[in-house]
């Protein structure tokens, strides 16, 4: 029980001195968690809702597919990734082992199935809401895609923030591909990891304090803007 | 309508950011890669030792932390350039397989056995560490070994041998394989009041010692050397070779040798220097 | 002016569904000019006959053929559901969204929506969300979107059957606008009063068949058919 006193101890301390190795590995990290999530919800938007408006053969395995993969371990991913982009590996070429480009890589495959197996189910509820209506307004099913995400977005907030929870707390895969090398791939969670294997209970869990702070402050930035929205449009 | 347009605005600045970012860094900064192991990371040398060499050369160095099995791996796939791990037998087969061009000895520290200081076994104190770990299974007292294929980890099966105790038989009950790295293996040793085989250094700098206490030392056998190979550039031809062999030479170089002597933990050396410059 | 897409004739169209017929051989013609009501019990089929009409619906067997051919004729027609489907944003947009799927420019589209806001009344809630809009007002929005559509046929599926007699009588009023404008009305209710207003001619659904079709005047003082008689006596027809 000692610990939890050292850590917030620690935790306050490194936060108050604005320690340059803490803002170095929180910018990181949130470039890095940000990045993914931006381009998962690029891919993963759009995906989700095909996937619940066009009728295509497969299309129940495609969905099924999504909503396995939002459980996809991360650390297998991250071993998945490596063999990717290991010199010896298709991908060498890119050189992007051990780069934030790699862990972007390996989150953005942990994050975009969440985003999208939740876009179809708004979008598939939305759809039995707006179906009948569009079609007589004259949308086609490539507009009605973009209408029904538009309008869906309160909810869409909230699978992008899911989204985000997944990434910025994986440490399995972006310790993989990124090595976490000291100013290049170190991030929260593989510097709490290494803290630990140091023996370091304290400044460990009072890095995991700061992460869970930054992590709740974003979820609640998007959800009072989410609710804005929603007083405005019920 | 204009909240969406801002959406995605915000969002394509932020790839748009983390691109140029990457692309930033990595075209200004000259670096190597090292593959090295999790317990040179965890005594901090590292920390100490580059940033000497990347004063002096302008180059940087990255370093990989993980276990030795895992740092041979990634140097035989070519993903990193350099290899300096604590296994003398794995790095000559490193080798001799063609994956390394040349080995050279860079430091040595020592092993030592760490336990719960009221000591049950009565390992404590022994000159000769095989009667330690024979007394530990005698008294099937707690061991928590790092079951990892590290280099610390097959000197631990060696003492085994010689102790003539099958350890692996007893996994599970009184012999516990943590399969993780020293650090992982010495929290689990001190909450579990267990034995572990640990290298000075990481011990040294430890920050959860629990009731453990350094029960054994100074056996040669707990001998530990370090040893550093550039990837060969036959098997890999993007290895950074001329940078790789700037490092080596630093390492093993007066100047090097003299600061990996000088890094110190409470007071103590925590390695000591052994490289032979080529030629005597 | 484009050209017309009435008549409207349905031939023997018959739509099944869970293995029961709904609509059961049904053949009549919906010319331009007179409003057209459907009346009939619950579950008569009035609401499927409109979605069948407006093509949200095929007919298992038999033909919907409007006088223009191929796809052309759904840009010209438009249609209101009891309940208002509404996009989440405010009532400008939701008037100007059908004018932005034709490929109207922003400016335009913008005019032409506040132009059929005024008409509707609803000039002072263009900014406002249409959701958190009343009843009365979000059909009239309805219709106000329908109206940017310039549509040759309204279909109206029991418009006001939610809405308090205030709401009813502007509902009614924006009809008539439609009316006067030269858009056919094709409407389904189950208010025999307002039916009295509005209608010119009425279809009498029973069971899925269309069981009576007159002039207005004739089908409410003269009904020919029994279960028509029943129904305007005010018996439960089954």
């Amino acid at each position: 029980m000692i610990e939890f006193g050292q850590a917030f101890a620690a935790a306050f301390h490194l936060i108050a001195s604005l320690d340059a190795g803490l803002v170095e590995i929180v910018a990181l990290s949130l470039r890095i968690s940000l990045s993914a999530v931006a381009l998962a919800a690029l891919v993963g938007l759009p995906l989700g809702a095909a996937v619940a408006l066009y009728r295509f053969p497969g299309r129940l395995a495609v969905a099924a597919l999504l909503n396995a993969f939002m459980g996809l371990p991360p650390v297998v991913v991250g071993l998945i990734v490596y063999l990717l982009l290991s010199r010896s590996g298709p991908l060498g070429v890119l050189g992007l082992l051990f780069t934030p480009g790699a862990m972007i890589v390996a989150q953005w495959l942990l994050v975009t199935p969440i985003v999208a197996a939740l876009a179809l189910q708004t979008v598939a509820d939305l759809h039995t809401e707006y179906d009948e209506q569009l079609r007589s307004l004259g949308a086609t099913p490539g507009r009605a895609l973009w209408t029904l995400l538009w309008d869906g977005r309160l909810s869409l907030v909230t699978a992008v923030l899911a989204g985000f929870g997944r990434a910025s707390a994986e440490v399995g895969a972006v310790m993989i591909v990124g090595g976490n090398i000291n100013h290049v791939t170190r991030v929260m969670t593989t510097a709490i990891a290494l803290e630990t294997s140091k023996g370091d209970l304290a400044l460990a869990l009072g890095l995991g304090l700061i992460l869970i702070c930054l992590a709740l402050a974003i979820n609640f930035t998007a959800m009072a803007v989410r609710d804005l929205a929603r007083v405005r449009h019920a | 309508m204009v909240t969406r347009l801002s959406a995605l605005v915000l969002a394509l600045s932020l790839l748009a950011g983390g691109l140029e970012a990457r692309a930033a860094e990595e075209k200004t900064e000259r670096f190597i890669t090292v593959a090295s192991t999790t317990s040179t990371e965890n005594s901090g040398l590292f920390d100490h030792l580059l940033p000497l060499f990347t004063t002096a050369s302008g180059i940087a160095v990255r370093v990989v932390a993980v276990g030795t099995g895992q740092a041979i791996a990634l140097a035989r796939n070519g993903d990193a350039d350099l290899l300096f791990v604590h296994h003398k037998p794995s790095e000559e087969a490193f080798v001799a397989d063609g994956f390394g061009v040349e080995r050279f000895d860079v430091m040595y520290n020592d092993f030592v056995l760490v336990g719960p200081s009221g000591d049950p076994a009565g390992a404590g104190g022994l000159a000769e560490a095989p009667a330690a770990l024979a007394r530990i299974a005698a008294a099937e007292a707690l061991f928590a070994s790092r079951g990892d294929d590290s280099g610390t980890h097959k000197t631990e099966l060696g003492l085994w041998r010689a102790a003539g105790v099958d350890a692996a038989a007893a996994s599970g009950t009184w012999y516990r394989e943590t399969g993780s790295g020293m650090g992982a293996t010495l929290n689990a040793a001190s909450a579990m009041d267990a034995y572990a085989l640990t290298d000075r250094a990481t011990w040294l700098k430890f920050a959860n010692k629990g009731d453990l206490e350094v029960l054994v030392e100074g056996d040669r056998r707990l001998f530990n050397q370090y040893g550093i190979i550039l990837v060969s550039a036959a098997k890999h031809p993007h290895v950074k070779s001329a940078d790789g062999e700037a490092f080596i030479e630093w390492l093993i170089s007066p100047a090097g040798q003299a600061a990996i002597a000088a890094y110190r933990i409470e007071g103590a050396p925590a390695f000591f220097a052994n490289a032979r410059m080529a030629g005597g | 002016m484009p050209d017309s897409i009435l008549p409207l004739s349905l031939e023997s169209v018959t739509y099944e569904a869970r293995g029961q017929r709904l609509i059961d051989r049904l053949s009549l013609v919906f010319g331009a000019g007179p409003r057209s009501v459907v009346l009939g019990p619950n579950g008569a089929g009035k609401s499927l006959l409109l979605r069948l009409c407006h093509g949200l619906l095929r007919p298992t067997s038999g033909r919907v053929a409007w006088a223009c051919p191929g796809a052309g004729a759904a840009r010209h027609q438009a249609m209101a559901f009891q309940r208002p489907v509404l996009l989440r944003r405010s009532a400008l947009a939701n008037v100007a969204y059908p004018l932005a799927l034709r490929g109207v420019a922003r400016r335009r589209r913008k005019e032409l929506a506040l132009a059929a806001l005024e008409r509707a009344g609803l000039a002072e809630l263009a900014q406002r969300p249409a959701r958190v809009l009343s009843g009365g007002e979000q059909q009239r929005l309805a219709l106000a979107r329908a109206w940017v559509q310039a549509p040759q046929v309204l279909f109206l599926d029991e418009p006001t059957a939610n809405l308090d007699p205030g709401a009813t009588r502007r509902i009614e009023a924006l009809i008539d606008g439609f009316h006067q404008n030269g858009t056919k009305i094709v409407m389904t209710t189950h208010d025999l009063g307002q039916a009295r207003r509005l209608a010119d001619e009425v279809l009498f659904l029973h069971r899925g068949r269309l069981v009576e079709h007159a002039a207005a005047g004739t089908f409410f003082d003269r009904p020919q058919s029994r279960e028509a008689a029943a129904f305007l006596n005010g018996d439960l027809l089954w």
